[in-house]
Protein backbone atom coordinates (compact mmCIF):
# COMPACT_ATOMS: atom_id res chain seq x y z
CA UNK A 1 0.00 0.00 0.00
CA UNK A 2 1.26 3.55 -0.87
CA UNK A 3 1.91 5.92 2.35
CA UNK A 4 3.79 8.58 0.84
CA UNK A 5 1.26 10.35 -1.56
CA UNK A 6 -1.67 11.43 0.59
CA UNK A 7 -0.32 14.71 1.09
CA UNK A 8 -0.49 15.81 -2.41
CA UNK A 9 -3.52 14.19 -3.33
CA UNK A 10 -5.53 15.45 -0.05
CA UNK A 11 -6.71 18.37 -2.28
CA UNK A 12 -6.73 17.46 -6.21
CA UNK A 13 -4.17 19.80 -8.37
CA UNK A 14 -6.12 21.66 -10.88
CA UNK A 15 -5.21 23.47 -13.50
CA UNK A 16 -5.82 27.45 -12.84
CA UNK A 17 -8.88 28.75 -15.33
CA UNK A 18 -8.03 31.33 -17.67
CA UNK A 19 -10.09 34.05 -15.07
CA UNK A 20 -7.85 32.78 -12.53
CA UNK A 21 -4.22 33.43 -14.43
CA UNK A 22 -6.14 36.77 -15.50
CA UNK A 23 -6.43 37.89 -12.30
CA UNK A 24 -3.30 37.10 -11.05
CA UNK A 25 -0.98 38.56 -14.00
CA UNK A 26 -3.18 41.80 -13.37
CA UNK A 27 -1.90 41.71 -10.19
CA UNK A 28 1.12 41.30 -10.89
CA UNK A 29 0.99 43.87 -13.51
CA UNK A 30 -0.49 46.76 -11.24
CA UNK A 31 2.55 45.63 -8.70
CA UNK A 32 4.92 46.26 -11.50
CA UNK A 33 3.05 49.14 -12.59
CA UNK A 34 3.79 51.06 -8.85
CA UNK A 35 7.19 49.97 -9.16
CA UNK A 36 7.90 52.24 -12.60
CA UNK A 37 9.47 55.99 -11.71
CA UNK A 38 7.58 58.79 -13.07
CA UNK A 39 9.13 61.24 -15.23
CA UNK A 40 10.39 63.12 -11.94
CA UNK A 41 13.87 64.35 -10.90
CA UNK A 42 14.65 65.38 -7.59
CA UNK A 43 17.61 67.12 -6.42
CA UNK A 44 19.05 67.47 -2.39
CA UNK A 45 20.94 70.68 -2.53
CA UNK A 46 22.87 70.77 0.32
CA UNK A 47 25.24 73.39 -0.69
CA UNK A 48 25.43 77.05 -0.54
CA UNK A 49 27.64 77.48 -3.14
CA UNK A 50 26.53 79.50 -5.51
CA UNK A 51 28.24 77.29 -8.57
CA UNK A 52 26.89 74.46 -7.11
CA UNK A 53 23.48 76.07 -6.62
CA UNK A 54 23.57 77.04 -10.44
CA UNK A 55 24.31 73.88 -11.50
CA UNK A 56 21.23 72.32 -9.60
CA UNK A 57 18.96 74.92 -11.08
CA UNK A 58 20.46 74.54 -14.96
CA UNK A 59 18.93 71.08 -13.75
CA UNK A 60 15.93 71.62 -12.41
CA UNK A 61 15.02 74.09 -15.15
CA UNK A 62 16.18 72.20 -17.98
CA UNK A 63 14.33 69.21 -16.70
CA UNK A 64 11.11 70.56 -16.54
CA UNK A 65 11.65 72.14 -19.81
CA UNK A 66 12.12 68.42 -20.98
CA UNK A 67 8.79 67.60 -19.70
CA UNK A 68 9.85 66.10 -16.26
CA UNK A 69 8.43 66.85 -12.91
CA UNK A 70 11.38 68.31 -10.94
CA UNK A 71 11.86 68.29 -6.84
CA UNK A 72 14.16 69.90 -4.90
CA UNK A 73 14.75 69.83 -1.60
CA UNK A 74 17.08 72.30 -0.07
CA UNK A 75 18.95 71.53 3.42
CA UNK A 76 21.90 72.37 5.22
CA UNK A 77 23.69 75.48 3.42
CA UNK A 78 21.31 74.86 0.41
CA UNK A 79 18.66 76.79 2.45
CA UNK A 80 20.68 79.95 2.00
CA UNK A 81 20.16 79.93 -1.54
CA UNK A 82 16.45 80.53 -0.13
CA UNK A 83 17.19 83.22 2.06
CA UNK A 84 15.47 86.43 1.60
CA UNK A 85 17.02 88.48 4.92
CA UNK A 86 18.86 88.40 8.27
CA UNK A 87 16.06 88.46 12.00
CA UNK A 88 18.25 87.83 15.17
CA UNK A 89 15.69 87.99 17.40
CA UNK A 90 14.03 84.92 19.45
CA UNK A 91 17.65 82.74 18.24
CA UNK A 92 20.27 81.32 20.23
CA UNK A 93 23.41 82.31 20.71
CA UNK A 94 24.65 80.03 18.13
CA UNK A 95 21.90 80.76 16.23
CA UNK A 96 22.58 84.38 15.83
CA UNK A 97 26.31 83.56 14.91
CA UNK A 98 24.98 81.73 12.23
CA UNK A 99 23.13 83.70 11.05
CA UNK A 100 25.31 86.40 10.75
CA UNK A 101 28.31 84.49 9.18
CA UNK A 102 26.46 83.03 6.23
CA UNK A 103 24.51 84.41 3.64
CA UNK A 104 21.72 86.67 3.84
CA UNK A 105 20.81 85.52 0.42
CA UNK A 106 21.11 84.18 -2.54
CA UNK A 107 23.01 87.33 -3.84
CA UNK A 108 25.29 86.64 -1.09
CA UNK A 109 26.58 82.84 -2.15
CA UNK A 110 30.44 82.16 -1.82
CA UNK A 111 31.86 79.90 -4.59
CA UNK A 112 32.98 76.51 -3.71
CA UNK A 113 36.32 77.51 -5.04
CA UNK A 114 38.53 80.72 -5.48
CA UNK A 115 35.93 82.85 -3.32
CA UNK A 116 38.85 85.19 -1.83
CA UNK A 117 36.44 86.22 0.71
CA UNK A 118 33.41 86.90 -1.69
CA UNK A 119 35.49 88.84 -4.37
CA UNK A 120 35.70 85.13 -7.07
CA UNK A 121 31.63 84.67 -6.53
CA UNK A 122 31.21 88.53 -8.31
CA UNK A 123 33.66 87.59 -10.91
CA UNK A 124 31.70 84.59 -11.73
CA UNK A 125 28.79 86.42 -11.32
CA UNK A 126 30.41 89.12 -13.70
CA UNK A 127 31.58 86.29 -16.35
CA UNK A 128 28.39 84.55 -16.70
CA UNK A 129 26.46 87.96 -17.35
CA UNK A 130 29.49 88.86 -20.17
CA UNK A 131 28.14 85.62 -21.50
CA UNK A 132 25.01 85.88 -21.45
CA UNK A 133 24.44 83.00 -19.16
CA UNK A 134 21.32 83.57 -16.70
CA UNK A 135 21.76 84.83 -13.33
CA UNK A 136 21.01 82.34 -10.24
CA UNK A 137 17.99 84.65 -9.32
CA UNK A 138 16.70 84.77 -12.67
CA UNK A 139 17.07 80.36 -12.58
CA UNK A 140 15.09 80.66 -9.39
CA UNK A 141 12.31 82.65 -10.59
CA UNK A 142 12.45 80.71 -14.26
CA UNK A 143 12.21 76.94 -11.77
CA UNK A 144 9.34 78.54 -9.91
CA UNK A 145 7.53 79.71 -13.41
CA UNK A 146 8.22 75.94 -14.64
CA UNK A 147 6.36 74.38 -11.78
CA UNK A 148 8.78 72.96 -9.69
CA UNK A 149 8.66 71.90 -6.16
CA UNK A 150 11.12 73.20 -3.68
CA UNK A 151 10.85 72.03 -0.51
CA UNK A 152 12.62 73.38 2.54
CA UNK A 153 14.05 70.26 5.17
CA UNK A 154 11.92 71.49 8.30
CA UNK A 155 14.26 69.89 10.51
CA UNK A 156 18.08 71.55 9.09
CA UNK A 157 15.51 74.61 9.19
CA UNK A 158 15.14 74.48 12.70
CA UNK A 159 18.36 73.44 14.15
CA UNK A 160 20.41 76.15 12.08
CA UNK A 161 17.52 78.38 13.27
CA UNK A 162 16.54 80.51 10.21
CA UNK A 163 12.65 81.32 10.27
CA UNK A 164 10.32 80.77 7.41
CA UNK A 165 9.78 84.50 7.45
CA UNK A 166 13.74 84.67 6.69
CA UNK A 167 12.91 82.56 3.81
CA UNK A 168 11.64 83.57 -0.06
CA UNK A 169 7.86 82.65 -0.39
CA UNK A 170 5.70 79.91 -1.71
CA UNK A 171 8.43 77.04 -0.27
CA UNK A 172 6.92 73.17 1.06
CA UNK A 173 8.64 72.35 4.71
CA UNK A 174 9.29 68.94 4.57
CA UNK A 175 11.21 66.09 5.99
CA UNK A 176 13.25 62.89 4.98
CA UNK A 177 9.99 61.37 3.76
CA UNK A 178 9.48 63.80 1.43
CA UNK A 179 12.24 63.76 -0.12
CA UNK A 180 12.50 59.69 -0.36
CA UNK A 181 8.54 59.73 -1.88
CA UNK A 182 9.73 61.92 -4.64
CA UNK A 183 13.01 60.25 -5.37
CA UNK A 184 11.56 56.78 -5.18
CA UNK A 185 9.27 57.66 -8.21
CA UNK A 186 11.69 59.21 -9.57
CA UNK A 187 14.03 58.39 -12.73
CA UNK A 188 17.49 60.30 -11.38
CA UNK A 189 18.23 61.58 -8.03
CA UNK A 190 20.80 64.07 -7.29
CA UNK A 191 22.94 65.17 -4.10
CA UNK A 192 24.51 68.80 -4.69
CA UNK B 1 17.73 73.64 -47.35
CA UNK B 2 14.79 75.65 -45.92
CA UNK B 3 11.65 73.95 -44.44
CA UNK B 4 8.78 74.69 -43.46
CA UNK B 5 7.55 75.96 -40.10
CA UNK B 6 5.07 77.48 -38.25
CA UNK B 7 6.61 79.79 -35.85
CA UNK B 8 10.33 81.03 -35.15
CA UNK B 9 12.51 81.88 -31.97
CA UNK B 10 15.12 83.54 -32.36
CA UNK B 11 17.40 81.99 -29.01
CA UNK B 12 20.74 83.57 -30.64
CA UNK B 13 22.97 84.68 -27.89
CA UNK B 14 20.80 82.33 -24.99
CA UNK B 15 22.74 80.27 -23.37
CA UNK B 16 21.93 76.41 -21.43
CA UNK B 17 19.15 75.92 -20.57
CA UNK B 18 17.51 78.85 -21.80
CA UNK B 19 17.09 77.97 -25.67
CA UNK B 20 15.43 74.76 -24.27
CA UNK B 21 13.26 76.12 -22.00
CA UNK B 22 12.06 79.07 -24.28
CA UNK B 23 11.64 76.75 -27.10
CA UNK B 24 9.42 74.27 -24.28
CA UNK B 25 7.16 77.46 -23.79
CA UNK B 26 6.34 78.60 -27.59
CA UNK B 27 5.79 74.71 -28.60
CA UNK B 28 3.23 74.69 -25.92
CA UNK B 29 1.41 77.54 -27.77
CA UNK B 30 1.35 75.30 -31.33
CA UNK B 31 -1.04 73.32 -32.65
CA UNK B 32 -0.11 69.50 -32.81
CA UNK B 33 1.66 68.72 -36.41
CA UNK B 34 2.85 72.22 -36.12
CA UNK B 35 6.77 72.94 -36.24
CA UNK B 36 8.78 75.43 -34.38
CA UNK B 37 12.23 76.68 -35.44
CA UNK B 38 14.78 77.48 -33.31
CA UNK B 39 18.05 79.47 -34.12
CA UNK B 40 20.33 79.15 -31.66
CA UNK B 41 24.32 79.98 -31.06
CA UNK B 42 24.60 77.90 -27.74
CA UNK B 43 26.98 74.72 -29.74
CA UNK B 44 25.17 72.10 -27.00
CA UNK B 45 21.73 73.32 -28.28
CA UNK B 46 22.47 70.40 -31.04
CA UNK B 47 22.37 67.36 -28.56
CA UNK B 48 19.79 68.94 -25.83
CA UNK B 49 17.23 69.66 -28.39
CA UNK B 50 18.21 65.51 -29.37
CA UNK B 51 18.00 65.05 -26.07
CA UNK B 52 14.59 66.69 -25.77
CA UNK B 53 13.06 64.50 -28.64
CA UNK B 54 14.11 61.60 -27.33
CA UNK B 55 12.79 61.99 -23.93
CA UNK B 56 9.42 63.76 -24.49
CA UNK B 57 6.54 62.24 -26.06
CA UNK B 58 4.92 65.31 -27.60
CA UNK B 59 8.04 66.32 -29.58
CA UNK B 60 9.58 65.40 -32.57
CA UNK B 61 13.10 66.99 -34.11
CA UNK B 62 12.29 67.18 -37.67
CA UNK B 63 15.29 68.63 -38.72
CA UNK B 64 18.97 70.15 -37.71
CA UNK B 65 21.12 72.07 -39.71
CA UNK B 66 24.05 74.56 -38.78
CA UNK B 67 24.22 78.05 -40.93
CA UNK B 68 26.68 80.61 -40.99
CA UNK B 69 24.69 83.87 -39.69
CA UNK B 70 27.21 87.49 -39.38
CA UNK B 71 30.28 85.35 -39.36
CA UNK B 72 29.08 82.71 -36.69
CA UNK B 73 27.91 79.47 -36.97
CA UNK B 74 24.00 79.50 -35.57
CA UNK B 75 22.22 76.00 -35.14
CA UNK B 76 18.98 75.88 -36.18
CA UNK B 77 16.78 73.35 -35.13
CA UNK B 78 12.50 72.19 -36.40
CA UNK B 79 10.87 70.49 -33.86
CA UNK B 80 7.52 69.51 -34.35
CA UNK B 81 4.76 69.21 -31.79
CA UNK B 82 3.48 65.62 -31.96
CA UNK B 83 0.21 65.66 -29.67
Amino acid sequence: METRADTNTAEPSRAPSLEEKLRDLEQRLTEIEERVPDNRVTLVVFSGDLDRALAAFIIATGAAAMGQQVSMFFTFWGLSVLRKGTELSDKSTFQKMMAVMSPGSSAGLPVSKMNYFGVGAKMLRSMMKAKNVNSLEDMISLARELGVRMIACEMSRDVMGIKESELVGGLECGGVATFLADSLKSRTSLFI
Amino acid sequence: MSLGFDKLLDARGLNCPMPLVNARKEIGKLDPGQVLKVVATDRGSVADFQGWAKVAKNVELVAQETEVMDGANVYVHYVKRTT
